[in-house]
């Protein structure tokens, strides 16, 4: 890789890259990304390495390891291209067979490929597959076709192609209009204009300014921007770049989760060929443009997701929020002006510029522009990452690209924004999905997390592990939050304890009225969304709590009971085994009995038992 | 005090007061605890009151005051996690191995850990041990995944 010295170098690398770039030459892409990685991305890649090798494959097919292809459900997934055949459920044992007849027949494999849930029709192109052809992807759209790990693959892909554009073709305040008309906003969760935030930043009036890109990505059930850093990071750099140079910053942070010690790697991976290639550094391409980039750790604590706790985090300090105004646009980092946009924003903005803001305003809504990445999960078939414009319904997420729920179960809720967000009836099914609509329904469209509930999940209990998850991560800085979110936890322990009363719930309402308004930051303001969302749109299962003493969905254990049918039982032991307080009883070979003064309604047995013996009411 | 240990570290870095979070994480990931003797050092070394440095080493849950196991178990309890039995989970690994989260087992093989989401939601239940994801970790795969760490 050589030192870009100017534009012209890179464009001319670039065509050398694509003149030695041959599109008919089979490429086998395993997808390594959040969904495959824990099933066996590695052991898939390895295999692969080995059975071309043995065919005589290597230097005929070329083997990538790639980031999120998506259909994390059925992972893991390996994508042969030019083909387009997607193979799904692909274990080590496969791959010698997809080497044999896919690569060197031209067969297909024909038990590896998608089959619809419903329709049971197959679909071996990754095209046609319903979960792919309802999508648009923008900031996806690289993540199954290039190897992270090389600058050159994503050069190819015209990578750091907007800083011709930027720096010889436009003016910072040109940049910013150009943001701004795109009408692109915060994908971090609150949706403010970008190019508006640039704008306050760049006519503050200090000399020093910093970006900072936001993957602190704490909120539970969200891996959308896990998947952008680990799958495409050049990408993450080169918004930055724009950014940066619009509105006039020398120095940028990416604040990266703990959790993600593969987005930490592949970052920092990516900034050093940007810093060796000239993308980074003095001087940018002869621009006259300087800046860096620096990764910053989190060190696990959701609050810092919050801009201020991340700002005071890369400080040296706990994680704690202050009250806003003054905005980071004006007082940030170091009291400096800083812009901070999450890892999806940054991404989108190269091909902003590159395709221009109208390219962009023509896609989803009238006052949510653009896409939106969502990680689709729960209790849906085809659980995933999907890219949609703005505006697509809720039903064709979960139905048309979801494929709906597993086992026949009915839906009951779809719960979006993290533990800030609240749970979405089925009333609201067709509603198109935005920033303003989710807002309408008592949610919030968050960085993207999208969790679907069956009939099998209660509401109380979801509620109460939002509040018990925000009352583990609240700073304790400001007293709503605080001490709110501790009286919360209490009702709803009393109420999942069957000693519910039929006052908790106003007292809750007049809780969440007082955290809502008074809180400092965002986490204890929005921490009644869960609350108020599920008692507006589910009361009757709060009641049933309260008045019958009874969990509909049965899943607050202190209200069921477990025994054992003496019919079924095989007397195998396996609940005996694992009863962590010697509840069960009886002889080998017999039927086992609970004792229910003991029992502490865990469920272990229910779970290990083979021969559903175990019943709870 | 290893003073050689703690001076690779710390010559890893500037010295400023920003540098108090990469350092400890670096001692953490180091000794897998922050001893007390390198913590006193490090405030000294940044020109940190030693107050804000125990603030700091309190606030953040990947920081522990005292030696960590062998292996480190993390289990998810993010939603799609809790929806799928995350704590079920929790609760056979605490009572196979004796160990209440956020503790070490008396073996010094295992401490037990929860955390707010992995990110591998559509694997659900998962949890880590050290660096390797395991997927949808149902109760009774539990005995066969802790064997692959036992020694």
């Amino acid at each position: 890789m050589p030192r870009f010295e100017s534009v012209d170098h890179l464009t001319q690398y670039r065509r050398q890259l694509k003149a030695k770039f041959d599109p008919e030459q089979p490429r086998v892409l395993v997808c390594a990304g959040p969904g495959c990685l824990p099933l066996g991305s590695e052991e898939v890649a390895q295999a692969f390495k080995e059975a071309l090798a043995e065919k005589g494959l290597n230097g005929k097919v070329v083997l990538k390891v790639s980031g999120c292809q998506g259909l994390c459900a059925r992972g893991v997934r390996v994508l042969l291209r030019p083909r387009e055949i997607s193979y799904q459920k692909v274990t080590v044992q496969d791959v010698p067979e997809i080497v044999e007849t896919t690569l060197v027949n031209g067969g297909i494999v024909d038990r590896l490929i998608y089959q619809d849930p419903a329709s049971q029709e197959k679909f071996s192109h990754k095209g046609e597959i319903p979960f792919y052809k309802n999508q648009q992807p923008i900031v996806l759209r690289k993540l199954d076709i290039i190897d992270p790990e090389s600058l050159d693959d994503y050069l190819l892909m015209g990578g750091y192609r907007s800083l011709r554009k930027i720096f010889f073709e436009m003016t910072p305040e040109q940049v910013i209009d150009l943001v701004e008309r795109s009408g692109l906003r915060g994908r971090g969760g609150a949706g403010f204009p970008t190019g508006r935030k640039w704008r306050i930043c760049r006519e503050a009036p200090e000399a020093v300014k910093f970006v900072i890109c936001n993957g602190d990505e704490g909120d539970p059930g969200a891996f959308m921007d896990r998947a952008v850093m680990e799958g495409d990071p050049h990408a993450v750099i080169e918004g930055m770049i724009v950014g940066a140079y619009a509105i006039g910053a020398r120095q940028g942070h990416i604040y990266v989760r703990h959790e993600y010690p593969l987005a930490v790697k592949r970052l920092k991976l990516a900034i050093e060929q940007a810093r060796d290639a000239g993308f980074l550094g003095n001087n940018i391409l002869r621009s006259g443009f300087n800046f860096d980039i620096k990764v910053s750790q989190g060190s696990g604590a959701f609050v810092c997701g919050e801009e201020t706790a991340l700002i005071a985090s890369i400080e040296g300090f706990i994680g704690e929020p202050s009250p806003r105004p003054p905005y980071p646009a004006q007082s940030g980092l170091f009291g400096l002006p800083t812009v901070i946009n999450n890892v999806e924003t940054w991404a989108n903005v190269p091909e902003i510029i590159n395709m221009g803001g109208d390219w962009y305003t023509a896609i989803g809504t009238e006052k949510s522009k653009g896409t939106k990445v969502f990680s689709l999960v729960g209790a849906v078939n085809h659980t995933g990452l999907v890219e949609v414009p703005m505006g697509t319904t809720l039903r064709q997420i979960i139905y048309d690209l979801g494929g709906g729920i597993p086992d026949n179960k009915a839906f009951k809720a779809v719960q979006t924004g993290g533990p800030s967000g609240g749970c979405i009836p089925a009333k609201f099914l067709d509603l198109p999905v935005d920033y303003d609509s989710l807002q309408e329904v008592g949610s919030i469209m968050g960085s993207g997390g999208m969790i679907v509930m069956d009939e099998t999940s209660c509401m109380v209990d979801v509620a109460r592990y939002f509040i018990g998850f925000l009352h583990a991560e609240s700073c304790g800085k400001c007293t709503p939050c605080r001490e709110g979110l501790t009286q919360l936890k209490y009702i709803y322990n009393e109420i999942i304890n069957g000693r519910g009363e039929e006052w908790h719930i106003p007292l809750m309402e007049e809780l969440c009225a007082a955290m809502g308004s008074a809180s400092i930051c965002g986490l204890g303001q929005s921490a009644v969304n869960p609350v108020l969302s599920t008692l507006k749109y589910f009361r009757d299962e709060y009641e049933a709590h309260i008045r019958d003493k009874k969990c509909p969905a049965l899943v607050c254990r202190p209200l069921l009971k477990y025994t054992i049918d003496p019919e079924t039982c095989t007397g195998c032991l396996a609940c005996v085994r694992e009863c962590p307080v010697g509840a069960i009883t009886g002889l080998k070979k017999e039927a086992q009995e609970i004792d229910q003064e003991l029992c502490i309604k865990c469920g272990l047995c229910y779970e290990m038992c083979q021969f559903d013996a175990v019943k709870r009411e | 005090m290893d003073e050689a240990r703690l001076e690779s570290i710390l010559s890893r870095y500037e010295g400023e007061p920003y540098d108090l979070i990469p350092i400890l994480q670096d001692i953490q990931d180091n000794y897998g605890f922050l001893p007390k003797e390198e913590v006193k050092a490090v405030a000294r070394r940044i020109n940190v009151p030693i107050t804000q440095v125990y603030s700091v080493a309190t606030f953040y849950k990947m920081f522990s005051l005292i030696p960590k196991g062998k292996h480190q178990l993390k289990v998810c309890l993010g939603t799609t996690c809790h929806l799928k039995g995350g704590q079920r989970l929790v609760d056979s690994l605490s009572s196979r191995l004796g160990v209440e989260v956020g503790y070490t087992s008396k073996d010094g093989q295992f401490s037990l850990e929860t955390v707010g989401c992995l990110g591998s939601c559509a694997q659900a239940p998962v949890m880590m041990v050290d660096d390797k994801y395991h997927a949808r970790v149902t109760v009774d795969k539990v005995p066969k995944i802790l064997k692959q760490y036992q020694t």
